[in-house]
């Protein structure tokens, strides 16, 4: 801390507007869509809305972060600029922790006080009178009202596909942080095939869950409507499926800029907040496995 | 080539752009700073109008002005713009013109990033506002959107409204770690964390609040948004849900949501009372673990909102005694202001004013917070005016009043003028003689039982609620002349020095008044 650099404070940035234009519109469009289409109205114009603030905002990523690399290359980024970067992923990445935190509270609190509840056990046992003879059960196979939530026929067996995903999840972890190893070392060449080789198993881990919801879907009747099982389990797998996606591009870019001969042994930190959202990802499936596949 | 840039990035001392551009491309904290202070006032009248409807409304029993539904949305909309749309925004605004200032830094960390939080803000709203005049109407369930009333019962509006706090929220995630990382990363060599003035400190606390928080607010909207839109049961017990699920989720987001908007008062008052006692701040570091305790004891209270919704009894009692521990780091702190003014040198400009005003009238509020947390009284009082009278006296005297302190505080600052003084003890005198007559007998209608959240009363609420409006239209017509001071003192007056109060310290003071353009690209030395 004894040397000061001048810190890059940019004079002013297109970016930042048409991000929130982008948005905003895309924002606006999506709830159209979900509104009109639930009235029994056009979606058409929603949709079209919709793609042009999606249109906005994938232009806006690639103009952003492309300036925020042409900066970091041209080398006006001081020591102390790459701490901010830190900082700000780092508290990022806290904040989509807490973001899955509200729905594994869901799902703890569906398992360990409503369904209870609702099979008469407990404080508030009494519910039972909404629906009598419901029997609380986990997985929930028979939900309270059968009529309005149809529940699901059987659950995915944790120990087939989950299972495989884990190991190929886990093993993508291993490979990122082995590519880090390399890149530190300077090694370009080892560091291409093991970041590569991450790609390919979070590629087919994408696949695996895709197919898994196929499964859920035609022949397990496992869907979003199927009780609250059902919902816990599309809302965090799902979002932890987008999560995966993201981190999945995240990587693919840095291989892009690696392959353009971009980052040193010592300034590569896109590359590693990349491998840091990825180990996020990792962790949260191991939850996942544990809370929504086994247990 | 990169030479040019370089000479280009150290060219800090040329001033803003002309035209409008300069606000929408601006990566200038003062700009954003002053930007989120404008944006907070308009919503902050925008909000007060829609208080105005329903204070005309509830000035004589029976229905006279607007239809019930249209009650429902002005208490809902003037809950959110208020909360969402005023005091966040206000206390960010001051977070972006001050923190930089307060610490030594050229800038906040991150001031693209900066620019994108401030603009969502306005988009946001455009989308929440803009619900008033869809079909079906604005939002209806009050504030806090309980299900089933939102999800099952809510208008087709509701999904908008969910994607505008989504908005808000990305706002307030960004913003909040770009406060965080110009506290930690861009402070002056030598000012430790020890070191730093309360307002940075109670910001610092204030940024974490939100990151841990916010995310779990577009969690549950996000469960809203699929039990309407997709078929989950999250809030539907039919599929196994519970909606009382969602009361959880939602206040695990709200309660430390109430401190996120006492908490930067807390510090700029802690700022300002020292100044016009022309004494140190007595128990800094006392100040400091206060805040901190307050902030990890927000994060196990939160059930204290749902004592009559059936929780088991472990838990109220657990939740009614954490909430009542809170009392102590607070009592911590109003007995530091109270220590801190005693036997100083005290005069009473508006902002110390305002600042002794909060201390005494915020006290006020937090005893009737802790009659609240006494789970078997509060069965007595949940959902009546005496719930309404407990937050408006913590967010009015306590949050709103923080801001006018720091704005007058603060102005001479901004613009390099004085504010008129007589006018501003007038605006004072006003807000806390209305604010007072609007909310106090509120504590009295609700004791005696009236109901939050209703267009029409019994008639022997008449009235205690007919003062109740009178001083609802004085506290929201002064707040015209506030707009007026402001409008006055950016226009002229007179030359306020770098250092107008005589008492105040800290490096804002340091450099001229008005702040220029841009301060502190070479840090200062603190000793």
């Amino acid at each position: 801390m004894t040397t000061h650099q001048t810190y890059y404070v940019p004079e002013q940035s297109k970016w930042p507007i048409i991000a929130t234009v982008g948005l905003g519109v895309t924002m606006y469009g999506l709830a159209s869509i979900m509104v009109n289409g639930s009235q029994g109205e056009s979606t058409t114009g929603a949709w079209i809305t919709f793609s042009i603030g999606s249109l906005i905002m994938v232009y806006m990523l690639f103009g952003w972060f492309g300036s925020v690399i042409k900066e970091s290359r041209d080398g006006l980024y001081s020591p102390q600029m790459d701490r901010s970067f830190r900082w700000g992923m780092s508290w990022f990445i806290f904040s989509e922790v807490m973001f899955f935190a509200a729905f594994f509270g869901a799902l703890f609190y569906a398992r360990t006080f409503a369904i209870p509840w609702l099979g008469g056990e407990g404080d508030r046992g009494s519910s039972n009178m909404l629906w009598e003879g419901f029997q609380a059960t986990w997985p929930l196979l028979n939900n309270p009202d059968p009529e309005a939530f149809p529940p699901p026929k059987e659950i995915i067996n944790p120990w087939h596909l989950p299972l495989i995903n884990t190991i190929l999840l886990v093993t993508s972890s291993f490979t990122v942080t082995v590519a880090h190893h390399a890149l530190k070392h300077g090694n370009r060449k080892k560091l291409k095939a093991w970041l590569i080789a991450t790609i390919v198993l979070a590629l087919v881990f994408i696949g695996f869950q895709a197919e898994e919801y196929v499964q859920a879907y035609t022949e397990l009747n496992l869907t979003l409507r199927s009780g609250i099982y059902g919902s816990t389990f599309f809302l965090l797998t799902g979002f932890h499926g987008a999560h995966v996606i993201m981190g999945t591009l995240m990587l693919t870019i840095m291989l892009i800029r690696i392959l353009k001969g971009h980052f040193t042994a010592e300034k590569h930190f896109a590359f590693e907040a990349a491998s840091w959202y990825w180990h996020f990802v990792d962790v949260v499936w191991l939850g996942l496995f544990v809370f929504v596949y086994i247990l | 080539m990169s030479a040019v840039i370089d000479t280009h990035a150290q060219d800090h001392h040329h001033g803003p752009a002309k035209g409008f551009s300069r606000w929408l491309l601006t990566t200038n904290h003062k700009d954003i700073g002053s930007m989120y202070l404008i944006f907070s006032f308009a919503m902050f009248l925008l909000g007060g109008s829609m208080a105005m409807v329903i204070r005309a409304e509830l000035f004589q029993p029976g229905l006279q002005i607007v239809e019930p539904e249209f009650f429902n949305q002005m208490t809902t909309m003037h809950g959110l713009i208020m909360v969402f749309g005023a005091v966040m925004p206000a206390f960010v605004g001051l977070a972006n013109w001050m923190i930089p200032l307060m610490i030594g830094a050229p800038d906040m960390a991150l001031p693209r990033m900066n620019n994108w939080s401030f603009w969502l803000l306005p988009c946001a709203f455009l989308i929440l506002v803009s619900t008033l005049f869809m079909e079906g109407g604005a939002p209806n369930f009050g504030w806090t959107f309980y299900a089933p009333l939102s999800t099952t019962y809510g208008p087709p509006s509701t999904t908008f409204f969910i994607f505008a706090v989504h908005i808000m929220g990305v706002s307030s995630i960004m913003g909040a770690i770009n406060v965080i990382a110009t506290i930690l990363n861009l402070r002056a060599p030598g000012m430790t964390l020890m070191k730093m003035p309360l307002f940075v400190w109670t910001w610092l606390i204030t940024a974490f609040l939100l990151i841990a928080v916010m995310p779990v607010l577009a969690g549950v909207v996000t469960m809203m948004l699929m039990d309407i839109n997709f078929g989950t049961s999250f809030f539907n017990a039919a599929g196994g849900g519970d909606p009382v699920l969602f009361q959880h989720v939602f206040w695990f987001f709200g309660h430390p949501e109430v401190y996120i908007m006492i908490l930067p008062a807390f510090g700029a008052v802690s700022e300002i009372i020292p100044a016009f006692s022309r004494k140190r701040l007595f128990g800094y570091a006392s100040m400091v673990y206060a805040v901190g305790a307050i902030a990890l004891l927000s994060f196990v209270v939160w059930a204290h909102h749902m004592f009559t919704v059936g929780i088991p009894i472990a838990g109220q009692l657990f939740f009614m005694y954490a909430t009542m521990l809170i009392a102590v780091p607070t009592g911590v702190k109003v007995f530091n202001w109270v220590a801190t003014m005693f036997r100083g040198s005290l005069s009473f400009e508006a902002p110390m004013l305002f600042s002794v005003a909060f201390v005494i009238l915020f006290t006020i509020g937090g005893f009737s917070g802790l009659m609240l947390a006494i789970a078997p009284a509060d069965f007595q009082y949940h959902d009546t005016y005496f719930v309404v009278a407990h937050f408006h006296y913590v967010l009015v005297p306590g949050a709103i009043f923080g801001i006018f302190a720091s704005a007058y505080y603060w102005l001479p600052k901004w613009t390099g003028h004085m504010y008129d003084e007589t006018l501003a003890q007038t605006h004072f005198w006003l807000s806390f003689v209305g604010m007072n007559l609007a909310f106090f007998p509120m504590h009295f209608l609700g004791l005696a039982g009236m109901p939050r959240r209703i267009p029409d009363y019994a008639l022997q609420f008449a009235d205690f609620n007919m003062v109740s409006s009178i001083g609802a239209f004085m506290f929201g017509a002064s707040q015209l002349l506030f707009l007026f001071i402001v409008v006055k003192c950016v226009r002229g007056g007179e030359k306020a020095p770098a250092k107008p109060w005589e008492g105040s310290e800290g490096l804002e003071w340091t450099i001229p008044s008005p702040a220029p353009y841009h301060t502190f690209s070479t840090p200062p030395e603190i000793k």
